[in-house]
């Protein structure tokens, strides 16, 4: 991109991502966050921002597969690549979080979803890490955690049907 | 039963203010006093920005009074000559694009005269500090009981203590916005917020605009835990005014450094305990002075001293008892509703004098306990006599067995012997909470309730209660199931749209699921007489009458309405703060273990056991869930969460040095129900919602004086203030 197309955060420019397993090109400028363009740009209001500045996870997605904070992530940096929300989750899976109460006011719950189930998809990582250590990027102010971390555990003990 | 809405929420279906369609919309921002207090001098709106582009608003938009009407009216819509406090909202602004909004807010710039402000609520203003009647005092409340002085004169030992709490700042993880639109002659505003007719009452009086042109609805609301009590009767009053001079849908959404910087918090606190107790630790005396920093303007300072001084005393008995209470201006950003509402800092102050007073005597802080909690017969410090048959010692002993406190306390002995660089403790609080309003609040709410039988055979709950996380929608759906024999799917639970509901009161003081939910069996009762239906009618009958009803009457609906009645024998003088302060109370006991390391100071809850008797509990997943995370909101008021202020202003005004627990800093917390039944609340339920913010700050730094032989005063606890206090006697060199 130009020099130009930096300073001016107006300019808008073409890319195009894998979004959610479909390609899907989309209108951004240099300044768009990731978080702006699946929420406004996409329509895709299932990712929430929380804080904006990358400590509260609330607006995590996967990119190429790894989870990140999409209020930290240039749009233009997701071209050509693997963007996944919580919108590709299948809901047949979510069962444990209903069922341990991972969830309560709902505004950290997507963000929480696609860390979680990064860890499901991942459970070599729990030879190493605990859950509560994978999961504190992603701040929760209702549950006090223990439903999340009772979900987390009912998950990969049944297999976890890796994803 | 599973929460309701929990499966739109895990898959990001539910939508939030920030969600919802909206088309042809304006965004709206906020311009903010920089100075804590004086006189504006100037609003000069700079060159580099084309204002044709934008929408305008200040004070003399403002069709009626300009004042956000609360308990009193002396909080501008928006300031028009003095401010008051920074963050104070002087203009808005509208326009289409975000950040264009932005640049805009920043070239407007706003020139203060200054004055001395107040940023100390400790100390005794100056003359020219004045600014609330004669001496800053918003209120001053006083509870007497007995004879304090001739029993502190008389008493073998007396121990006093002096103990300060910081403010808090909620962090609902979804920030405040609201949406404002006219519907024709309608103004309806949409967003997050925890009682939709505050809104509408603010609405009416300062836009001058008459009910049946306004209409409130709460969007899904991503927590509130009182930061969404008052606060969003200013978005919806600022974004009502940008859509009125627009004629266009207005969106206003804080971001987190606003939320955090602009809106409410706990009120910091200061409490002084002089306590008279025989040598073998029976109560005598409490003499307890309560001073709260109430910020810039009134808001619900003077109720939130009433809660935090009818708690002071705690769940003991005590024949002499005076609670002084005051609440003051200070030039801070107004302090507000937050979980628990004054009592998590008086009980902190008792619960934490309690040790020190065990400790004075030599004596068991159990013992200490044990001997003075309140029996069945015995009074509170208002004088209410507590026969609810609930056994507090055993709530005391469930909590003990469950900590397994003296093996523990054993086990931290060898433990602290043997570790050169970590000390181990274990603290306890007894404690209560009064459910629903204070006094004679409910009764003045008259709050009512509908449940209307629908021409399918369901039936629709109305109540202007909302769901933010804590689970009215799965609750209410169980309340009104049960009473009238149907499957949850049968019972829908209306909006919280003011078009829609009756007004039922405010989601807050831990009264939705004991007084709402009351109300909701009544008007189940009531409906089957509407509906003409036998007052034992149940299930598919019930259901099949409803459809028999409309069938009989098209173009109707039967509705069943119960209204709040006071119950009989609960008196209450608002003149002498005598009587029955509350329907009933919630009785905790809780236990924290932590270990200090010596090295860095900080302290980690190795475990947390939380038992408490609310009566029955309508959904024990959904409880636990609710006591947990109320735990964890008190750990990090006891340990992490302190607002650094710089002129009034939070100079900490973001989520990376505003730290609140993640799931790597607490323990899992073990949590046990006793169920007393409470007769009068919904199937015996009674409010636990702000129960848990009272018991985890003393029970940690009571932890804390236990490892260390230290009695810290203050939370937060943080490294900081405890390595002030203590000097552990280790250096870098160990």
């Amino acid at each position: 991109m130009s020099e130009s197309a930096i300073h001016n955060p107006q300019s808008a420019m073409s890319i195009t991502m894998r979004l959610n397993g479909v390609e899907v090109s989309v209108s951004v400028s240099a300044a768009d966050r990731l978080l702006d363009t699946l929420r406004e740009g996409l329509g895709l209001t299932g990712t929430k921002e929380g804080c904006g500045e990358g400590e509260c996870g609330a607006c995590t997605v996967w990119l190429d597969g790894l989870p990140v904070c999409a209020c930290l992530v240039p749009a233009y940096q997701a071209r050509g690549r693997r963007v996944d929300t919580v919108e590709g989750i299948d809901a047949a899976t979510l069962s444990p979080y209903l069922e341990s109460g991972a969830t309560q006011c709902g505004a950290c719950t997507p963000g929480v979803v696609m860390t979680a189930e990064w860890i499901r998809a991942h459970q070599d990582l729990l030879a190493t890490h605990s859950i509560r250590e994978l999961m504190a990027g992603n701040l929760c102010r209702c549950t006090g955690y223990d439903g999340i971390v009772d979900a987390i555990e009912r998950a990969t003990a049944d297999g976890g049907r890796p994803r | 039963m599973q929460r309701r809405e929990g499966l739109a929420k895990l898959t990001g279906r539910e939508r939030y203010v920030d969600d919802l369609p909206l088309d042809d919309f304006l965004w709206g921002a906020t311009v903010r006093s920089p100075a804590p207090r004086g006189r504006i001098t100037a609003v000069r709106f700079g060159p580099a920005v084309d204002w044709g582009e934008f929408v305008v608003v200040d004070h003399r938009d403002v069709p009626g009074p300009n004042c956000v009407a609360l308990i009193e009216t002396d909080q501008p819509v928006l300031a028009a000559d003095r401010v008051r406090h920074v963050h104070e909202p002087v203009v808005l602004l509208a326009h289409r694009s975000r950040s264009a909004l932005r640049r805009a807010v920043a070239a407007v710039e706003i020139t203060v005269a200054a004055e001395t402000p107040v940023l100390d609520f400790r100390a005794a203003p100056r003359p020219e500090q004045v600014q609330y009647g004669a001496d800053n005092v918003f209120k001053h409340l006083r509870i007497e009981k007995g004879d304090v002085e001739r029993a502190l004169a008389a008493a073998p030992v007396v121990v006093e203590g002096t103990y300060e709490t910081g403010a808090q700042e909620h962090v609902y993880l979804e920030t405040q916005g609201m949406v404002a639109r006219l519907e024709g002659d309608v103004l309806v505003l949409e967003g997050s917020m925890q009682c939709p007719y505050y809104v509408l009452k603010a609405l009416t009086h300062a836009l001058d605009r008459d009910v049946t042109r306004l209409r409130v609805i709460q969007a899904p609301t991503g927590g509130g835990f009182g930061g969404k009590e008052e606060y969003p009767s200013h978005l919806a009053l600022h974004a009502a005014l940008l859509a009125l001079k627009a004629r266009r849908p207005v969106k206003i959404v804080y971001d987190r450094a606003e939320d955090m910087a602009a809106t409410t918090k706990r009120h910091p606190a200061r409490i002084r305990h002089r306590t008279g107790v025989t040598r073998d630790g029976r109560l005598l005396a409490q003499d307890i002075a309560v001073l709260m920093d109430g910020g810039a303007y009134v808001t619900l300072s003077p109720v939130v001293l009433s809660r935090g001084i009818i708690h002071a005393a705690g769940p003991y008995a005590c024949d002499h008892v005076r609670i002084d209470g005051r609440t003051v201006l200070t030039n801070a950003v107004p302090f507000g509703a937050f979980r628990g509402f004054g009592a998590p800092q008086t009980l902190f102050a008792l619960e934490r004098h309690m040790d020190v007073v065990a400790r004075t005597l030599g004596i068991d802080p159990v013992d200490l306990r044990r001997r003075n909690l309140l029996r069945d017969g015995q009074s509170t410090a208002t004088g209410q006599v507590i026969r609810d048959g609930a056994d507090r010692e055993a709530v005391l002993d469930h909590a003990l067995t469950l900590s397994a406190w003296s093996e523990k306390r054993d086990a931290h002995r060898i433990f602290n012997a043997g570790d050169p660089v970590r000390r181990r403790g274990i603290g306890l609080a007894t404690f209560f909470h009064g459910a629903g309003f204070t006094g004679g609040g409910e009764t003045a709410l008259r709050s009512r309730v509908h449940v209307a039988g629908l021409a399918d055979g369901r039936v629709e709950v109305r109540t202007a209660n909302i769901e933010m996380g804590q689970g009215t929608l799965t609750v209410f759906t169980q309340i009104a199931a049960a009473r009238l024999g149907l499957a949850p799917a049968d019972v829908v639970i209306a909006p919280a749209d003011t078009a829609r509901v009756p007004n039922s009161g405010p989601t807050v003081a831990s009264r939705t699921t004991m007084i709402v939910g009351g109300l909701i069996e009544r008007a189940c009762d009531d409906l089957r007489r509407a509906a003409g239906l036998a007052p034992d009618t149940m299930g598919a009958a019930l259901g099949a009458g409803l459809v028999r009803w409309h069938d009989r009457h098209p173009g109707s609906e039967p509705v069943g309405v119960a209204e709040y009645e006071r119950p009989p024998g609960v008196a209450w003088d608002d003149a002498t703060y005598r009587g029955d302060a509350y329907g009933t109370f919630a009785w905790g006991a809780y236990v924290a273990e932590v270990e200090v390391d010596l090295r860095t100071c900080a302290t980690r809850v190795l475990d947390f056991v939380a038992v408490q008797d609310a009566g029955c509990i309508i959904n024990e997943a959904l409880a636990r869930g609710q006591i947990q995370g109320g735990v964890v909101q008190g750990i990090g008021w006891a340990l992490l969460e302190e607002c650094r202020w710089a002129d009034g202003a939070m100079a900490n005004a973001q989520l990376t040095n505003y730290l609140i627990p993640t799931a790597a800093d607490v323990p899992p917390i073990r949590v046990a129900f006793r169920e007393t039944p409470y007769p009068l609340g919904a199937q015996g339920a009674k409010g636990m919602g702000e129960l848990p913010l009272d018991g985890p700050a003393p029970a940690i730094v009571n932890a804390i004086a236990d490892a260390l032989g230290v009695e810290p005063t203050e939370i937060p606890v943080t490294p900081e203030r405890l390595m002030a206090i203590a000097d552990l006697g280790l250096r870098i060199a160990d």
